[in-house]
């Protein structure tokens, strides 16, 4: 068996430089896939990878296999553009988003492992009438669910955010913007790896270039899965698929209220550090944040049709570079370097499900559509405690997948802001 | 960007064009009857197709008229344009190896499909 690097601290760093950083063993294993587990995540994106690790960790099931059709991260949770918040509408999304942010703040620690959870602050941006209205209701509305809001008007934002474009004379002034300043961003890759190794650390299997291809079920209860690797048991299955997932469904029989599409991002050249917070506008569309490294990280929208390709049309990329140049026309010469898509699982009420199924023993984690990454850590917990107790946590009692029948609806369409 | 050929204008850039979404599907006959679940169905509930996909499009900034696409969305190849009202082909298409692999073409993620 291979040797895992224990803790990491300054003194292994240390220990490391002396041998020319040649000798750092792996974070996870690579392991013999078993006949049986207790249970079996599909997906080895952040929510997945969560999923397993706060189910050894909280629930004390151990014997469990995340089951990855390529590389663990190598989904949206790699291609993201790493927006943290809570700021959200309605009372149950505030609850599970702010209950993610609260594991976020305290993440790294958990992990021993460097996640970059930076708050830095999210601005989103009022252009018109109906943008003040409508933020400064979230606003109030966020204040009352205990999540922290403030508003600025435009002077205030200038002040916060010198670059942005305040003047008067632009097609869509700024005319405020509510801040969060608990939200922020992280370094994605890292969370995957953080989890997968805290995860392996208790026994759970990571298990990748492994797809699932079938989902065994008998009398209406879940038997196990095939995989191109072969069939592996469990009475526990966890899917968690993000753009993939209706094509899993379909394998138990079941149809979902999802719809995949390509939603790009793209990163400039580095430059010097310029623009300290994240700035996201929901008129004009347009979000845009720097990265550590330097390079200005700027996500499109989603485009208007289903594809699993993961790519988009160009024109959604030039709308959001036309929306980015208005508000920060210093921007306008930046080269840009690196562009791509991920295939996000729109949900009709934009809102996640997280939820039993009417089949025993098995459970989708979905829908989180252009914005989940934000509840990476807070998903897997209430994702783990549904599979471990069969039954949801309060935290995503309301996120069934029955809503769509009793139409209770957590509509966060217009209230999500930019919907990231 | 996809090129479409509408029915009526002739090729076009997928920008004049705006997605239904799938097609095929028939307002309840009965509606009164329809329980909760089959409305759910009606309503919300897709197939979300990995593959061969038949779908509706509107040429918004064109001609405004409805008809379908027959779209492989695992490589967003246009495999057919039919009327609205006209039966869906029976097509071939370069679907995915495995359920969820991606395609020769396509994305970078050729784990699974690319023997
Ligand atoms: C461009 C872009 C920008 C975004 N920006 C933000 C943002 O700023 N803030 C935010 O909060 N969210 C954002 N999101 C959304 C966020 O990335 C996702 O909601 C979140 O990462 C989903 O995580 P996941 O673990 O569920 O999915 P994923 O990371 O996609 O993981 C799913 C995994 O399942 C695997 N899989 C699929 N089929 C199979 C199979 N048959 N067998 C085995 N494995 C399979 C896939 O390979 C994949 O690794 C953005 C998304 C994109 C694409
Ligand atoms: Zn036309």
């Amino acid at each position: 068996m291979i040797k895992r690097s224990k803790k990491y601290s300054v003194f292994s760093l240390v220990k490391n430089a002396l041998s020319y950083h040649e000798n750092w063993q792996p974070a996870w294993r690579n392991p013999e896939i078993k006949k049986e587990y207790d249970a079996i995540i599909v997906g080895g994106g952040g929510h997945g990878l969560t999923t397993a690790y706060y189910l050894a960790k909280n629930h004390g099931i151990k014997n469990i296999a995340v089951v990855e059709k390529g590389w663990i991260g190598g989904g949206n949770t790699g291609r993201n553009t790493t927006i943290i918040r809570s700021n959200y509408l309605w009372d149950q999304s505030a609850a599970i988003y702010d209950h993610a942010l609260k594991l976020w703040e305290g993440m790294s620690q958990e992990l021993n492992y460097n996640v970059m959870f930076s708050q830095r602050g999210v601005m989103n941006v009022a252009h018109n009438l109906h943008d003040v209205r409508e933020l400064k209701r979230r606003w109030h509305a966020n204040r009352l669910n205990g999540v922290d809001c403030e508003w600025l008007n435009t002077k205030e934002v200038k002040k916060f955010c010198p670059v942005i474009n305040t003047s008067p004379n632009i097609r869509y002034p700024v005319l405020g913007a509510t801040l969060q300043r608990r939200a922020g961003t992280a370094r994605h890759d890292a969370v995957a790896w953080g989890y997968a190794r805290g995860a392996d650390a208790m026994g759970v299997d990571i298990i990748q270039n492994c797809e699932v291809t079938e989902i065994n079920i008998n009398n209406g209860n879940v038997t196990g899965i095939e995989t191109t690797r072969g069939t592996i048991k469990s009475k526990k299955i966890g899917v968690v698929c993000a753009g993939h997932s209706s094509v899993i469904a379909k394998m138990a029989g079941i149809k979902l209220p999802l719809e995949s599409r390509p939603l790009q991002a793209l990163v400039s050249e580095p430059v010097k550090p310029v623009i300290d917070t994240v700035v996201m506008s929901n008129t004009i569309h347009a979000y845009v944040s720097q990265s550590d490294k330097g390079e200005l990280v700027i996500g499109a929208g989603t485009d208007g049709y289903n594809s699993y390709s993961q790519r988009g049309g160009f024109n959604i990329v030039e709308d959001t570079i036309m929306a980015i140049v208005e508000l920060f026309p210093l921007f306008s010469r930046m080269k840009m370097l690196r562009h791509w898509g991920g295939i996000v699982d729109i949900c009709p009420d934009a809102s996640p499900i997280i939820s039993k199924t009417h089949i025993n023993g098995l459970y989708f984690n979905c829908g989180w559509g252009t914005g989940g990454f934000k509840a990476t850590p807070g998903s897997g917990w209430v994702f783990a405690h549904t599979i471990a107790n069969d039954q949801p946590h309060a935290l995503n009692a309301p996120f069934s997948i029955n809503r769509f029948s009793s139409g209770e609806l957590v509509d966060e369409h217009g209230a999500a802001a930019v919907a990231h | 960007m996809l090129i479409i050929n509408c029915p009526y204008c002739g090729e076009r850039e997928q920008e004049e064009f705006s997605c239904g979404g799938e097609a095929h599907i028939e307002r309840p006959k009965n509606p009164p009857d329809l329980n909760d679940d089959q409305w759910a169905d009606y309503l919300f509930l897709r197939q979300n197709i990995k593959g061969l996909q038949y779908e509706r499009w509107n040429h918004s900034f064109g001609c405004r008229q409805w008809f379908n696409v027959a779209r492989n969305t695992a490589t967003d190849e246009i495999l057919a344009v039919y009327k609205m009202g006209e039966k869906p082909p029976a097509l071939e298409s370069n679907n995915p190896i495995t359920p969820c692999g991606e395609p020769a073409i396509g994305s970078g993620n050729f784990s699974t499909s690319k023997k």
